[in-house]
């Protein structure tokens, strides 16, 4: 018996070593979380201002967001949700178009037709994330059996916060992804918070975690606010799902440090020492501690990235806000593949509509 | 040539296009082993296998949560709902997701999906095995609704959505499943979206109807013609979007329209051709446009056939139409 749990424990010793995060890599990582940090602050004042309409941030949860996702290959797919846009730039994305999603302008890619927060690119992979909680889910699922059918490598990675599991096609979804044993890596990024409503009265389960075993699918709780081991997690999770394993469910137990977004007051319904208590474990703060101890990070470096991060963000936010609106005849473009005869007849309709305004001098813009 | 019913005739295109596209894939309840309860995808889980046509758990959001996945990924998928009875577990994966993607992502990522379900009433089927809703989901932009109305054009319309990238609704008449029989051409040849067919020429009135109840309008206006009246009968065929020109072409024609389906008066889809037909021939028309239809109550186990618009109900809104003077 002794030999046995000596046994286990070295694996899990050489399972972790496996998935450790060193040197360029972590630092790496470390970047784009301050990065999306830089972003989200500059946004939300944005927002103040009434220079964008809307703003879901991730503050708090970079760990748990992009130390995860860092655990894909770029061929692998992200189904998001309202946190995970910042995994667009750690894949490579842009910043420009990026943050045009925002302002929903003329260099938006998803030219202008969702809130902001809600951006989307088949560049890196990442799908269009609708409003509405949870039904990323089952699709993801269906992304992921595709890729299985056609023997495809590609691992799927589908986020939800704690609110997501309550509905139906988190239930949908697991069982499919267990009963078709699909490429697919669930992570919850437990919050504690769905808007105002907290964990026991979005479930009575001792943990998101264990609702994996009903599907006959592995759940793992993990520290969301260490990056390191939010990712070694992910990366267990990807490496068993490329190789047939089937799916995985990975608990991220994190905390949104502000808002839900832009439109919510977190004063109303969140005890401040809660908060305070969770921002000393902020997991920016942690890993940056924890690459100075290892020798190497500084904060000299540090302060150095955080004016470079903010420098680039604020040319960006330039950049995107001197363009233009998306033309409006582009509002009826990509309804169907080919325009219907009532699209544009209505198309025809509104831009007369907009012609008479202006000849009588009623139009504002837009 | 072969003579097939209506529910062999579908499943004859899905043959054909899942021999023609390996990205064609079946999903949903009890349409693998058992070939479904209605019997479309009899034999292709035999032909083509458990990874093409997959037995799902009991779950419309997760059957077409999961095609909607498939079809981003580059699959063809095609989804069946055992009744358009049971769908509204779906309806959000449909309406808000499907129906937007396309929109929403800026037309990077689309949904080319057929979602199958047999719809309508006359099999005894109750409150949850009867119901005709397309208009719901015309109402949602980004899908097309198709409903053929016999062997001939279930396999050409299929083949035609199967190869179009817009994600459709498929509705089968189950009524006529069985009793819908005709020649139907081996191998390949498409019946074209967006395109009503004129199914009996006239001059008297014009009467639009789709799917079970184009065969109940087939019955009236027959009658009526045994007595020299001749009407000019539409099978709208592609419900959304519709072919206007078809319908406007005729009532300039006829001056009287009457619009016949088995879905519930308000808000459905005749009140929609309704209204286009009197924006746009306002002039032509020599009647109000008249609405046979189902009544604004659920659907009713044992009164069903008094639900139904059947062919005396049609007839005699046909003659009053025919009648109406100013």
């Amino acid at each position: 018996m002794k030999t046995a749990a000596r046994r286990t424990r070295a694996k899990e010793r050489k399972a972790s070593e496996k998935y450790r995060l060193e040197g360029a890599r972590a630092l790496f990582l470390y970047r784009a979380m301050v990065r999306l940090r830089t972003i989200d602050e500059r946004m939300i004042t944005l927002q103040r201002q009434g220079r964008i309409g809307f703003y879901g941030a991730c503050t708090g949860q970079e760990a748990a967001s992009l130390g995860a996702a860092y655990a894909l290959e770029p061929t692998d797919w992200i189904f998001p949700a309202l946190r995970e846009q910042g995994v667009m730039l750690l894949r490579g994305y842009p910043l420009v178009p990026f943050l045009a999603q925002c302002f929903g302008n003329s260099l938006d890619e998803t030219k202008g037709r969702q809130m902001p927060s809600h951006p989307a690119s088949r560049s890196v992979n990442q799908v269009s994330w609708g409003s509405c909680i949870g039904t990323q889910l089952p699709q993801a699922v269906g992304a992921a059996l595709a890729a299985k059918l056609r023997g495809d490598p590609t691992v799927v990675m589908a986020f939800s916060g704690d609110g997501g599991t309550s509905t139906a096609d988190f239930h949908a979804a697991m069982n499919f992804a267990g009963v078709y044993k699909a490429p697919v890596v669930f992570v919850v990024q437990n919050n504690h918070f769905a808007i105002s409503v907290g964990r026991t009265r979005q479930t009575a389960s001792e943990s998101y975690a264990v609702k994996g075993v009903a599907y006959g699918i592995p759940g793992v709780q993990v520290d969301g606010n260490d990056a390191r081991a939010v990712y070694a997690a992910a990366k267990e999770a990807v490496d068993r799902a490329r190789e047939g394993g089937g799916p995985t469910l990975v608990e991220c137990v994190t905390y949104r440090m502000g808002a839900h977004s832009t439109s919510d007051d977190p004063t109303r319904y969140r005890d401040p020492k809660e908060v305070e208590e969770w921002a000393r474990r902020d997991p920016i703060e942690r890993f940056k501690k924890s690459l100075i101890e290892e020798g190497i990070w500084s904060e000299e470096q540090d302060a150095a990235l955080r004016k470079e991060l903010l420098e680039e963000v604020n040319a960006a936010i330039a950049t995107v806000e001197a363009a233009p609106d998306p033309e409006v005849e582009t509002l009826f473009d990509d309804v169907y593949a080919q325009m219907p005869w009532n699209l544009r007849e209505q198309r025809e309709e509104c831009l007369a509509a907009i012609a008479w305004e202006k000849a009588r001098g009623l139009s504002s813009g837009h | 040539m072969p003579v097939l019913n209506l529910v062999q005739a579908v499943n004859d295109a899905l043959r054909l296009e899942m021999r023609r596209d390996e990205r064609v894939v079946i999903l949903g309840e009890d349409v693998g082993k058992f070939g479904g309860v209605f019997r479309a995808t009899a034999g292709l889980y035999e032909e083509f296998g458990e990874n093409r046509v997959i037995d799902t758990p009991l779950s419309e959001t997760g059957i077409i949560g999961t095609a909607i996945g498939m079809a981003l990924y580059g699959m063809r998928p095609v989804p069946e709902i055992q009744f358009l009875d049971f769908i509204y577990s779906g309806y959000d994966q449909i309406v808000n997701e499907l129906a937007k993607m396309r929109y929403r992502s800026g037309g990077q990522y689309t949904c080319p999906m057929v979602i199958r379900a047999p719809y309508g009433g006359g099999i005894k089927g109750g409150l949850y095995h009867s119901q005709s809703t397309e208009s719901v989901f015309i109402h949602h932009a980004g899908l097309k609704v198709v409903v053929p109305s016999n062997p001939y054009d279930a396999k050409g319309l299929l083949l035609s959505a199967l190869r179009q990238d817009d994600p459709v609704l498929f509705l089968e008449p189950k009524r006529i499943y069985r009793a819908a029989r005709g020649e139907v051409p081996e191998g390949d040849y498409t019946v074209p979206l967006e395109s009503a067919a004129i199914v009996r020429e006239g001059d008297a009135v014009t009467v639009i109807a789709w799917g079970a109840m184009l065969h109940e309008a087939v019955a009236a206006v027959d009658r009526l013609a045994e007595e020299g009246i001749r009407c000019e009968l539409i099978d709208l065929r592609t419900l959304w979007p519709l072919d206007i020109e078809t319908v406007l072409g005729s009532v300039r024609k006829t001056g009287r329209a009457v619009i016949v389906h088995e879905a519930a008066r308000t808000l459905g889809l005749g009140a929609e051709i309704a209204a286009l037909i009197q924006e746009r021939a306002f002039v032509y028309l020599e009647a109000p446009v008249k609405r046979i239809t189902g009544w604004d109550t659920p659907f009713p186990y044992t009164l069903d056939e008094h639900y139904l618009p059947r062919a005396p109900r049609i007839e005699k809104g046909i003659r009053e139409t025919l009648d109406f003077v100013a």
